[in-house]
């Protein structure tokens, strides 16, 4: 086989009506919060974290959204909980308390 | 849905497409990569229809690969347009006829640019005076190359020596088409049926007596999308829809792919030998490729003219074994010769994608 330097990718799909959402409304009915983000990224672009590694707070936003959930949670141990995001955040979203619910969500919604 | 409602959007997706006295523009990439689709159109209106077409020597590039790039600014691009519509009115035509998708859609984009925003229009009129001493006005009539072959397709049918039957079985030759984003997707209302209801190709295959299969992936996008190939980071976003399309088609065993874009033409030609290269994949029968015609090489071939003076040995993925189903009467030993009988080389053989299996 030729290496180009290139190749296809994987089709990523989601099924949004199998989707494991638990996780999702379970964050909801303890931070409603977390609905009014609008993934602008203003967290992840702040983060200090993410500096140093690939942690986004939006990315973690959007694997619960899409059902993700060990991704979501696996990438929530990188949070230094500094509460950056939370200054900076359009949206009042209370970012550093949804990091800490997916934490203790750990035990009851890992796959 | 009742016929009524089927007949009111069908109405929505007309176009009136000009009758004879065409200003002809070039496509810039398909003169590199097909480079005898565009004579065989001049052909095809000239020689058989009888119509008056116009090339301009100065005519230049629409600029669009650098507009979409964003090298070139949108007040350059409308200025260099705006030339173009010029040197028409300078020799007398009013029916622009681009061959290229890309070019069509950017013609498109800055004729309704000018109808929402006429300060524009003003502005690009400023510019040329500057640049160029020259007025300019809209043309009349903007039609796609595809559009006018579509408009002729009854009689162009009418004077066919071939069908796309194949001969083996007297069936229809199975056939999946592929419209440009850039004529389908931007103003669906601007090409014949946009991509809720592709007619431009298909009308053409079933007048030259083909049946179009209706695959799943039809409206996907070929692969090409500038930033997806220019940027060689991102080429296996390019390669992965085009292996998306080929996935979605290969069940219906096609027999041949029409296109009406450049790009699409080479990409999906292309990228057939690449995929069989990375993953010994192929997608035609008999572990051939799918061979990727324009639609002037269609309607060439259904007239009788000859393959290697349309230039069809410029394809990747090879054409012969459609040349056979046809019934096409050709010579194998002409394929890479020269007008004068010249040699021009053979090129080296697919590994995985087999040829004139």
């Amino acid at each position: 086989m030729i290496d180009f330097g290139f190749a296809p990718m994987e089709v990523s799909v989601h099924n949004m009506d199998t989707a494991d959402l638990s996780l999702a409304h379970w964050i909801n009915l303890h931070d409603e919060t977390f609905n009014h983000c609008i993934a602008c990224g203003s967290c992840a672009a702040t983060c200090t974290a993410g500096q140093f590694t690939n942690f986004s707070f939006r990315e973690v936003c959007h694997a619960i959204r899409r059902g993700e959930i060990k991704s979501a949670i696996d990438e929530s141990e990188k949070c230094m909980l500094c509460g950056k995001c939370t200054l900076v955040c359009p949206r009042n979203v209370n970012t550093r308390n949804i990091i800490m619910l997916i934490r203790k969500a750990n035990l009851t919604f890992r796959p | 849905m009742k016929p009524e409602g089927k007949k009111r959007i069908w109405s929505e997706y007309q176009k009136d497409i000009a009758d004879d006295k065409f200003y002809f523009v070039r496509s810039c990439i398909r003169q590199t990569f097909f480079p005898g689709s565009d004579t065989t159109f001049l052909k095809i209106l000239r020689e058989v229809l009888g119509k008056d077409v116009y090339e301009n020597p100065d005519h230049t590039t629409c600029t669009g690969i650098g507009y979409h790039t964003e090298v070139v600014p949108f007040p350059t691009i409308q200025t260099v347009v705006a030339r173009n519509f010029a040197l028409m009115r300078e020799k007398g035509y009013v029916n622009y006829t681009p061959s290229c998708v890309t070019s069509f859609g950017i013609y498109t984009e800055i004729l309704e640019t000018w109808h929402h925003f006429p300060e524009e229009k003003e502005k690009t009129r400023g510019y040329l005076k500057k640049a160029t001493g020259r007025e300019f006005e809209e043309p009349e009539n903007l039609a796609h190359t595809s559009d006018v072959l579509y408009k002729f397709r009854n009689e162009i049918a009418a004077k066919a020596k071939y069908k796309l039957i194949n001969k083996h079985t007297g069936k229809p030759l199975k056939v999946v088409d592929h419209i440009g984003c850039h004529y389908a997707k931007m103003f669906p209302s601007k090409g014949v049926g946009g991509a809720e209801y592709p007619q431009v190709l298909a009308g053409l295959v079933e007048a030259f007596g083909g049946e179009v299969i209706d695959y799943p992936e039809r409206r996907h996008c070929c692969g090409f999308g500038f930033r997806q190939y220019f940027v060689q980071a991102n080429r296996g976003y390019s390669i992965s829809a085009s292996k998306k399309k080929f996935e979605s088609m290969e069940p219906f065993q096609p027999d041949f792919i029409i296109t009406n874009c450049p790009g699409c033409n080479y990409f999906m030609d292309r990228w057939q030998y690449a995929l069989g290269e990375m993953e010994g994949k192929t997608y035609g029968q008999n572990g051939e490729g799918i061979p990727v015609l324009t639609y002037e090489e269609v309607a060439g071939l259904v007239l009788g003219f000859d393959p290697w003076e349309m230039g069809m040995q410029m394809h990747q993925t090879d054409v012969e074994p459609l040349l056979r189903k046809m019934g096409v009467e050709y010579d194998p030993d002409k394929k890479y010769k020269g007008p004068n009988g010249e040699d021009l080389g053979k090129p080296m053989s697919p590994r995985f994608v087999k040829e004139n299996a």
